[in-house]
């Protein structure tokens, strides 16, 4: 138990991990001080799906070493697959009940995050797999064809313009606090999100195959001597990086109320500035860059520039690179290499 | 090379031969021969039924647009082997310092033919600014921040409405003239001449740079740059010439563009257009100058002459509801993985680019029989 507690810590926060949490919650403060109680909720809700959308590009990338360009469409077709199967369902307005209301979200989740899980194995095995030893250039533009079929795949089902998703959470079920009117949506958000990134901390830092994960991550032909099936482990690491862009357009779906085609393109390109920023590799830094991205997104808007958003976002993504190419929290995975 | 020269036989080795040493002339009199023969096949059937010979040279001078592009990203993505992913960014700037050089919104009236250079220059200094942070890291990184530049640029363009004129995009650019002679929207022909003139220099051009020590640097980076930094490459002032090389070739296309249209807006420049380019050149060989402008010359083609057609002449048929111009982004997704996945090097490869794409395969067949395995798929 010691002996695996010390493998799991990244370098950086050998220290003690009590500065990172410092640094959060001071973070918390200055950003609840600017934006105000309100806009507090919207950035914690939709810096969720930003960090749920991360995890997956930071995986991936920790793994393979390959920007997946089609992770942020997996989030979009997972917004769809989740509207379409409340539609299928049956399901049309708010649901009063909370018992069939949770019975609908496990069974919404655990569909939705399955399917999308397998069509990141899928899209693993047939345009990656074949290209792991090919020069770089070509898995990348794989990458960038994979995203464009998966795109018009969307929009040759669901039309070229936004389609509204199923409402089954009641909007107006809110309650006050500090002066802010808050949902019972975004609090149950922000709750299923931190509960996945912490089962994936879990399943990364204690359980087998995040053993067998981190080990190929390090050094695959090593890991491959030591008795890891590096294609199993790559495809899971796929399944667990999809179905989390998965559960993040179901929350998208819930809490925006529809899902376009093309919606995967910005929010993966903003997801990707999320796990450069947290340093690329390093799942801690991603959730935290998702956060962040979403308190950029929240003050944006709280200020009247929304429509500048994408240059802030780009803005950071550049600055990161030339001064700190290595993230805010450095490379966990990497670092071990 | 000395392997050819042994069997040489009559004709046509000894054009190949010629034209690799009289590489300009021989890229003047093809592009010659191109261009005087491109209007007349198209007055011939089947592509006469298609559209009348004045619409086909004008799709003919909007190709040529595209046929620069992929010509100057292949300098990048081909040659120095670098992912740009946002190339339709420097495409709008030259677009856009046209319609400021000459047109009634700015009140500016430079000639053109000034323009093209300024354009050019413009663009490659972004190129510059925009390579010099990220070129020093690695090239996947590249890649997203050209993405993110591809997405940015318009989104300036769109949002800095008071000097730009946001969605309604700058209108009356004014049209090139030569020598007095004033170029006009109801005639395509010397749009095109000029187009083909801009893409035999530009194709000189990018022959005798290949050819340069910057080309062989270009290469040995495209190969590998920890080798090639070893062997005393300048690795990122390498990197940051093809960069701005490419991003200048794009100006070059955006000045023309902005002047045959009399009109730029920022929903001209998407990520469809960097995405369509980048698709020319891997269907049409990387690395490959003859290939790459082929390539793109015949995908515009069928995307914007065929395809429109087809839905046409499928009405009627159990096809008829079928919109493939809907479709074509899904084909070009399609084609760039299944390129990638079977033949990397292209439809009109280059020899080098091939070995280099293939090698993993044939390291791995004088070894042991399970290592041929695994390469079963190809």
């Amino acid at each position: 138990m010691q002996m695996q507690r010390s493998i799991q810590l990244p370098a950086r926060l050998e220290g003690g991990p009590y500065r990172l949490i410092g640094a959060i919650a001071v973070s918390l403060v200055v950003a609840y001080v600017l934006v105000g109680p309100q806009q507090f909720s919207n950035f914690l809700t939709i810096g969720a799906i930003y960090a749920l959308i991360a995890l997956g590009y930071t995986m991936v990338y920790g793994i393979i070493e390959l920007i997946n360009f089609a992770h942020g469409d997996i989030f979009g077709l997972g917004a769809f697959v989740a509207l379409w199967l409340l539609t299928m369902g049956g399901f049309n307005g708010a649901i009063n009940n909370p018992v069939e209301l949770a019975v609908v979200l496990v069974a919404l989740f655990l569909l939705t995050m399955g399917i999308m899980g397998l069509v990141g194995v899928a899209i693993e095995r047939f345009a990656y797999r074949p290209l792991r030893n090919a020069p770089r250039l070509a898995p990348l533009i794989t990458a960038i064809g994979v995203s464009f079929i998966l795109e018009n795949i969307m929009q040759a089902f669901f039309g070229p313009s936004p389609v509204n998703s199923p409402q089954i959470f009641t909007l107006n079920a809110r309650f006050d606090i500090a002066g802010a009117s808050i949902g019972y949506l975004n609090v149950f958000i922000v709750l299923v999100a931190v509960a996945l990134m912490i089962g994936l901390q879990l399943f990364v830092g204690r359980t087998r195959l995040g053993r067998a994960m981190r080990s190929t991550a390090q050094d695959r032909e090593a890991a491959e001597l030591m008795g890891v099936n590096i294609d199993q482990t790559i495809a899971i690491t796929f399944f667990i990086g999809s179905a989390l862009a998965g559960a993040g357009g179901i929350v998208w779906a819930l809490y925006f109320g529809y899902a376009v085609f093309n919606q995967g393109f910005y929010a993966g390109l903003f997801a990707f500035t999320a796990a450069v920023l947290g340093g690329i590799g390093n799942t801690t830094g991603a959730a935290l860059g998702g956060f962040f991205i979403g308190f950029v997104y929240v003050a944006a808007a709280q200020f009247g520039y929304s429509r500048w958003f994408e240059v802030f976002i780009f803005g950071i993504l550049v600055l990161v690179l030339v001064f700190r190419p290595t993230g805010l929290l450095g490379q966990q995975l990497g670092e071990r290499a | 090379m000395s392997g050819r020269a042994a069997r040489r036989v009559p004709l046509l080795d000894r054009l190949r031969d010629a034209s690799s040493s009289h590489r300009s002339i021989s890229s003047i009199v093809t592009m010659a021969l191109v261009t005087a023969l491109l209007p007349i096949v198209a007055t011939f059937p089947p592509f006469s039924g298609f559209n009348p010979q004045s619409v086909w040279v004008n799709s003919f001078a909007d190709a040529g647009v595209y046929v620069l592009l992929a010509l100057g990203l292949n300098i990048v993505v081909g040659l120095a082997g670098l992912l740009d992913l946002g190339y339709a960014a420097f495409f709008a700037i030259g677009a856009y310092t046209y319609a400021y050089g000459a047109s009634p919104f700015s009140g500016n009236d430079f000639p053109f033919w000034g323009m093209l250079l300024v354009g050019a220059f413009v663009a490659a200094m972004f190129g510059l600014l925009l390579g010099a942070p990220t070129l020093r890291l690695r090239g996947d990184y590249l890649a997203i921040v050209t993405l993110g530049f591809g997405e940015i640029v318009p989104t300036v363009f769109l949002n800095a409405d008071r000097y730009t004129k946001g969605t309604n995009g700058i209108s009356g650019v004014y049209l090139p003239s030569l020598l007095g002679y004033q170029f006009q929207f109801t005639d395509p022909w010397p749009f095109y001449v000029t187009m083909a003139v801009i893409i035999t220099v530009a194709i000189i051009a990018i022959f005798r740079l290949q050819e340069s020590r910057l080309g062989r640097a270009w290469m040995a980076i495209r190969e590998d740059e920890l080798a090639a930094a070893s062997n005393g490459v300048n690795t990122v002032s390498t990197k940051l010439l093809a960069f701005a090389l490419g991003a200048s070739t794009a100006g070059l296309g955006g000045v023309f563009v902005a002047s045959k249209l009399s009109f730029v807006s920022p929903d001209q420049f998407g990520f469809t257009v960097s995405f369509t380019v980048l698709a020319m050149v891997v269907l049409g060989g990387m690395g490959n100058i003859w290939g790459v402008g082929a390539g793109a010359f015949i995908i515009f083609i069928i995307q914007t002459v065929i395809l429109k057609q087809l839905n046409a002449f499928l009405a009627g048929t159990p096809l008829s509801g079928i919109d493939f111009l809907q479709y074509q982004y899904l084909l070009y997704g399609l084609a760039l993985v299944a390129m990638m996945l079977l033949r990397p090097e292209g439809l009109f490869p280059s020899a080098r680019r091939r070995r280099e794409l293939h090698a993993a395969e044939e390291a791995e067949e004088p070894t042991a029989p399970t290592g041929a395995l695994e390469g079963a798929g190809q």
